[in-house]
Parts: C-alpha cells; sequence; structure tokens
C-alpha cells in the first residue's frame, strides 16, 4: 500500500492550467498578471555584440516584429504546450500559417499528398496557387487510406489533411496515414482548426506539424484573424536526403544546417528565420492578446459546443423538416467509431443536415432565422449558418457541387455556446419559413 | 561536424562556425539522456568570437555513432580522447549536470590538457531516486517526463523560453526521447549513480573552475554543488535566482554572460 502512495508522478500543468498560464513569467514582466500588448516594430540592442548575437541565433530575443514579438511568443508558447509541441509560429492568418508550412518544406519541383475535403481556401491555396511556384499536388479522398500510400511520388515531401474534412465531416485515419507518411520519410501536416487541442491532440496520432485558423474556436470570440503552425518535434529530417534545405548548410546564416542545430525545433526554426524573414506574414501583437483571451476559456467553452452539438444533432434528427443530418456522433456516421477513437472528448460543433424542400427551403430558412447568425465563418461562440449551394458555392452546377461534397438541401452549422432552447426556438421560425417558403420570404 | 574516437563515429556540433585548428578549444558535454541541441545558447556565441566551440553527443546519443558508455570515468576518458581527435593539445570544458561529474573526472585525470572548468548545476556525486533509474533502464517514457518535471524550475514550468516559440518541457522532452531511453538515460543514469569518486576529484583540480547553480534546482541542489564547488581551489560560484537545473537554457543569458566572462578572461580566445 504504502508503494502505491509514493509511486512517482509528473507534476508538469495540464490543460486547463497551461491554457491560462502557459508561456508567461509575470515576474520577467513588471509582475504584471495579464499578459502585456508589446505594441512595437523594434527592440533595442544593448551593444553591437548584441546585435550581432541576436542576428547569428547565438542568443535568443527579439529583433524586430516581423520576426518575433513577445506578446505573440507567449501564444505561440501556450498553443506549443497545448499540443504537446516542442514550438510554434503565429502568423497572420490560418492560410498564412499553411502557405508557410509548405513553403519551409518544399521547393519547385516537389510535391504534396493532400486530403480532398479541405477548407475551400485551402483548396485553392494547393490546386491554383502553389503549382505557380512549381510545387504539384495530388488529391486524395480523406477516407481513401490507402489511396495516400499510392499518390506518394518520389519527390513528395508531405501529406497534408483535415482531420475532420468540411463540410462533409469525413474523417482522415490519421494515425494509420500517418504511418504511411513515416514509412515513405515524410511528414504529416494536420491542419487541425475545427478540433483545437481540447478535442485531439494531432502529434499523439502521429502528426509531425499541425496547423490552426486560430481566427476559429481557439480564439471563439471571432473578433481576429491569427494562425499558427506547430511543431511535434520527433520527425528526423536527416533520415533520408529529401530535405536538403533542412539539413544541407544554409546561406542565409552562415552556411547553418536547422536539423542539426535545432533537431526538436528545427522546422519552426527555418520558418521563422526565413519564412517570416522573407514573405512576412506576423501577427500584430493585438490579434495575439486577442487569441489569448479566448484561449484562457478554450476547455470550458469546448465543452459547451460540444454539448450544444450533440444536443442540435438529436433535435435535428427527429425534426419533420429535416432530411438527413451529418455528424461524427451520429451512429450511423461512416466515421462514428475512428471519431470515438481520435476525438474522446467530443466530435467537435460543425454539424451539416439536409432541409427537406430543397435549395428553396434553404434561402428561406437562413433569410429567417434571427438568433443564428448568417456569414463565411466557423468556431465563434455565437451560432453560425450558411446555405453554401446559394451562397458561397452559388456558381457551381449540380455535378461540381457533388464533387466538392455539397448539396442544394445542405446548411452547415457551426453550433455556439448559446442556451440551447434559444437555439432551437430560433431554427423553428426557420423550419416553420422553410415549409412556406414563397409565404414568408417576401416580408 | 563528424570524426572518430575509439573506431566509433562522433558528432559535435560547431555553433555555426566550421572547426578551425587555430582556435582555441571549448568542449561542452551535455546532461544525463540529452544531446547537444542543449548548449545551443551558449555554443554559437563561442563559435562566432574566437574560439571552435565543440558541443559533442556522448557514444550512443543524438548524433553520435556505438552504444552508451557505462561509467562517468569511462565518459572522462573519452572527452580527453575528443580533444586528441580534432587534434587539440588542450581545452577548456564546460559540463552540465551528469556533464559536471565527467568534466570533473577529466579535469581530475588530465590536468595538464584541461585549462578551464565551467559546472552548470553540478554535484559531486548525483544519487539516482531508484524509482526513476528503474524507469528509465526498463525504457518507461515516464521516466523523461518526471525528468522534465524536476528539471525545470517553477519559472520554466510556465515556459517564457528565450528563443521565441520554443516551449521548454516539451523540447527537452522530444531530445531525451530521441534515441532508446534504456540506452541513452537509462545507462546515464546508472553511470551517475554508480559514480563516488567526484569529491577526490575535485580536491585535485588546479585549473580555474566555475559553478553556476540555481536556486530551484531539484536535480543538483545549490547546496550540493557549493560542497563541490568548495573542494575546488578557487572556484568562482554564480547562483541564479528563481530559475531550474536547466539553467543553460532557463536563464540561457545569464549563463552565457556569467561563461564568457570567465573563459574569455581565463582562456582568451583567438583575436580576429
Ligand atoms: C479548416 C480551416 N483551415 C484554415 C482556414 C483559413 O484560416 P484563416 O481564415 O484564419 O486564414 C479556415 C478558414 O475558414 C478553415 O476553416
Amino acid at each position: 500500500m504504502s508503494d502505491k502512495k509514493k509511486e512517482l508522478k509528473p507534476n508538469t500543468y495540464k490543460f486547463d492550467t497551461l491554457s491560462l498560464h502557459a508561456g508567461y513569467q509575470p515576474h520577467k514582466n513588471a509582475g504584471s498578471r495579464q499578459v502585456p500588448i508589446y505594441q512595437t516594430t523594434s527592440y533595442l540592442f544593448d551593444d553591437v555584440d548584441h546585435a550581432a548575437a541576436l542576428f547569428n541565433l547565438e542568443r535568443g530575443g527579439h529583433i524586430y516584429s516581423r520576426i518575433s514579438n513577445p506578446t505573440v511568443g507567449v501564444l505561440e508558447e501556450r498553443v506549443a504546450s497545448l499540443e504537446g509541441g516542442t514550438a510554434a509560429l503565429a502568423t497572420s492568418s490560418g492560410m498564412s500559417a499553411i502557405f508557410l508550412a509548405v513553403m519551409t518544406l518544399c521547393e519547385a519541383g516537389d510535391h504534396l499528398v493532400v486530403s480532398s475535403q479541405l477548407y475551400g481556401g485551402t483548396v485553392n491555396l494547393f490546386r491554383l496557387t502553389l503549382p505557380k511556384f512549381g510545387i504539384k499536388c495530388t488529391f486524395v479522398k480523406p477516407r481513401d487510406t490507402e489511396g495516400f500510400k499510392k499518390a506518394i511520388q518520389k519527390n513528395t515531401k508531405g501529406i497534408f489533411g483535415e482531420l475532420v474534412g468540411n463540410p462533409g465531416n469525413e474523417i482522415m485515419n490519421m494515425p494509420e496515414i500517418a504511418k504511411i507518411a513515416h514509412e515513405a520519410g515524410i511528414p504529416l501536416m494536420v491542419d487541425a482548426t475545427y478540433q483545437t487541442p481540447y478535442l485531439c491532440k494531432p502529434f499523439e496520432h502521429g502528426a509531425d506539424i499541425v496547423i490552426h485558423s486560430l481566427t476559429k474556436w481557439m480564439a471563439g470570440h471571432g473578433s481576429s484573424m491569427a494562425g499558427i503552425l506547430v511543431e511535434g518535434g520527433k520527425f528526423d529530417w536527416m533520415q533520408n536526403d529529401k530535405f536538403p534545405t533542412m539539413t544541407k548548410p544554409y546561406e542565409g546564416y552562415h552556411g547553418l544546417s536547422f536539423a542539426e542545430e535545432f533537431g526538436p525545433t528545427a522546422f519552426t526554426m527555418k520558418a521563422r528565420a526565413e519564412g517570416m524573414r522573407d514573405f512576412g506574414p506576423c501577427l500584430s501583437p493585438q490579434n495575439a492578446w486577442n487569441v489569448l483571451q479566448g484561449i484562457e476559456t478554450l476547455s470550458v467553452r469546448m465543452k459547451k459546443h460540444c454539448s450544444n452539438a450533440e444536443e442540435m444533432v438529436k433535435y435535428l434528427m427527429s425534426h419533420e423538416s429535416v432530411a438527413w443530418v451529418s455528424h461524427p456522433s451520429v451512429p450511423d456516421h461512416p466515421d462514428h467509431e475512428l471519431a470515438k477513437k481520435l476525438l474522446p472528448n467530443g466530435r467537435g460543433s460543425m454539424i451539416a443536415f439536409g432541409i427537406k424542400g430543397g435549395k428553396e427551403a434553404g434561402v428561406a430558412f437562413i433569410n429567417n432565422v434571427k438568433l443564428a447568425s448568417h456569414l463565411a465563418n466557423v468556431g465563434d461562440t455565437r451560432t453560425l449558418v450558411i446555405h453554401p449551394a446559394s451562397g458561397t458555392h452559388s456558381q457551381m452546377d449540380e455535378a461540381t457541387l457533388k464533387f466538392a461534397g455539397l448539396s442544394h438541401d445542405m446548411i452547415r452549422l457551426s453550433v455556439g455556446i448559446e442556451d440551447i432552447d434559444d437555439i432551437k426556438n430560433d431554427f423553428e421560425v426557420g423550419f416553420r419559413a422553410a415549409r412556406k417558403p414563397r409565404l414568408v420570404s417576401n416580408q | 561536424m563528424k570524426f572518430k574516437v575509439n573506431n566509433s563515429e562522433v558528432y559535435a556540433s560547431t555553433g555555426g562556425r566550421p572547426f578551425d585548428k587555430k582556435k582555441p578549444l571549448i568542449i561542452f558535454v551535455h546532461g544525463s539522456g540529452l544531446t547537444h541541441m542543449t548548449w545551443v545558447l551558449q555554443t554559437r556565441y563561442f563559435a562566432f568570437h574566437g574560439y571552435n566551440s565543440l558541443a559533442v553527443d556522448l557514444p550512443g546519443h543524438g548524433l553520435s555513432g556505438g552504444e552508451s558508455l557505462k561509467s562517468i570515468e569511462e565518459m572522462a576518458d573519452w572527452v580527453s580522447a575528443v580533444i586528441d581527435a580534432v587534434g587539440h593539445k588542450e581545452a577548456s570544458l564546460v559540463g552540465h549536470s551528469q556533464g559536471c561529474l565527467v568534466t570533473v573526472e577529466c579535469t581530475s585525470r588530465y590536468p595538464d590538457k584541461i585549462k578551464t572548468l565551467s559546472l552548470m548545476g553540478g554535484a559531486g556525486a548525483i544519487p539516482m531516486n531508484p524509482q526513476l533509474l528503474s524507469l528509465a533502464e526498463n525504457n518507461d517514457p515516464k521516466a523523461v517526463d518526471l525528468m522534465m518535471d524536476w528539471a525545470h524550475g517553477p519559472a520554466g514550468h510556465f515556459g517564457g523560453h528565450p528563443v521565441p516559440g520554443l516551449y521548454h518541457i516539451n523540447t527537452g522532452t522530444m531530445l531525451a526521447k530521441s534515441r532508446t531511453i534504456q540506452n541513452t538515460l537509462g545507462v546515464d543514469f546508472r553511470a551517475c549513480d554508480n559514480y563516488k569518486n567526484g569529491f577526490e576529484a575535485a580536491k585535485k583540480i588546479k585549473c580555474p573552475t566555475l559553478s553556476i547553480l540555481a536556486t530551484d534546482d531539484k536535480m543538483c541542489p545549490v547546496k550540493e554543488g557549493k560542497k563541490l564547488a568548495s573542494l575546488i581551489d578557487g572556484s568562482q560560484v554564480d547562483i541564479i535566482d528563481n530559475c531550474g537545473h536547466m539553467m543553460l537554457l532557463e536563464e540561457a543569458d545569464r549563463v552565457l554572460t556569467v561563461l564568457k566572462k570567465f573563459i574569455t578572461s581565463n582562456y582568451p580566445p583567438l583575436s580576429s
């Protein structure tokens, strides 16, 4: 008995504590309990030697806020700690984090294997923009695990995907796809925006780089654009000769080899030293601070997002105006079991459902809900709805809609943390209008 | 760079500058289960300021080949062999934690070769908690988690890494897990636990010596570090407040400032 009592346990801080404290030491900041906003572009050097040391990466510290900033640094450490990562680099938006990750990994002539169910902006980046830089991509359906393997070529430098694709809620088998990537000696990059580390820590399932649009659930308040890339620190860049820009001397820093010098933080160090220097998508300290305010309550909010989402799933499934509901918590969702394994704390708050009456009914629903906001965002604390066929994807014909996993009757719902009864009452108004669209649409 | 010692390939970081035989040599020796990367915020400075900075990976660690050495005495001889292997006659040594045991033993064995000795989070003996030792020898990742907990002071637990965006505890964890735990940490912890000659070795040291200790160091408490320093003739001691055992990262700037002053005044760089 006494043996059991004495069993040693690491006392490192746990998730909820880290979301409030990680990355910040008040005693080094005039005792300020809240993280200060360092609203500055640049930082004094002690002397010429100190300046040279900072530029040569001999010392840690800040030079210029395009490269790093103390407020942004707190956010970076906080997200790294929550993800179980070694290092992180915050950017001005989720898109710039994805772009930076790709540009840190790839050169012209390289290739990526990419999940086909991605946020629309990301699809355009991979399909249209990256080829302009000589980087080609092969798209694979997220459930086609073997397809990822088959698509790997000699010049493939990584696999990219979103854990739960949008809007179809298709889940990629991250542990299996990570194995495929690692057998090929390449990293797996996962956009985990929809999960946040509260629902899933991709590094625990084999991912090597995690990306977030912090604009969404991480911040929650919908006030600020921000993105981040986080490094797992396990990937061995030196195992093969696929990543010369990580392993060979880099001219831009006196022949520095990032992998040799920085090992488990090499990717972030390179993304900052090269990417932030050359592309400059830096996050403003004010926005970093705003996002930090959101992260302080991440687990409290995510619990409510998920419980409200499950309530909404039940409500929608039994509703006479609803044709179908897609959410990983639905027992007959094809990835129901995988979701239980990868998302044990909740299946997220994105729901897609079909409204009876097709496009016309969808339009009427959207035009008549009052509490739910009709806009092009997800992951706000407020409930958001959109009807893709009449909004974001209105130029698409039937076949193209189908390929994108969309249909005319689909409503995409990002469940907020309002009182659940108020959300349901609001939806009743929308459904009533949808049942008789012509009667109410001209009101 | 890579070179051979006892027929086994050794990796040592040169701090971002090419090795240059004309410059005086500083060798940095890492702690249990870790690698050359723990020294990144000290080595690069010296490399850019007139020294050959060699942060070695002990055999079987980091990017070095071979198997982990089983005793502090073997490691001490190995450090001396590194000096020969890179074509130098003498060197300054810097050690952290287990690296302090190694460099103390090496300095006492090769007094003519070692010009200055800098000890970070050192002690004359590092007896291991039996449970921690057994976890490491049984390849249990919990050994690394416990080590990271104890190795960082209260401030380090919150973060605040000197390099923007890096998170102390997870970076240390990945370093310690980069090779098989029982073959690195397990062997190292056993070597530390077995080593009994630290206090005797210290008495023989005549070269200038510096000890940097930290008030929140749970692995090698200040009291133990002071005891070791008191046995070394004329040893300097610097104590850092609000910092744990990983002072070389937690308070990297402060460590570098003290180290820089000590080494440059006792073992001058090649002036350019
Ligand atoms: C999954 C996902 N990734 C990336 C992005 C892009 O992020 P941002 O809008 O912050 O640039 C979004 C935006 O909707 C997204 O939903």
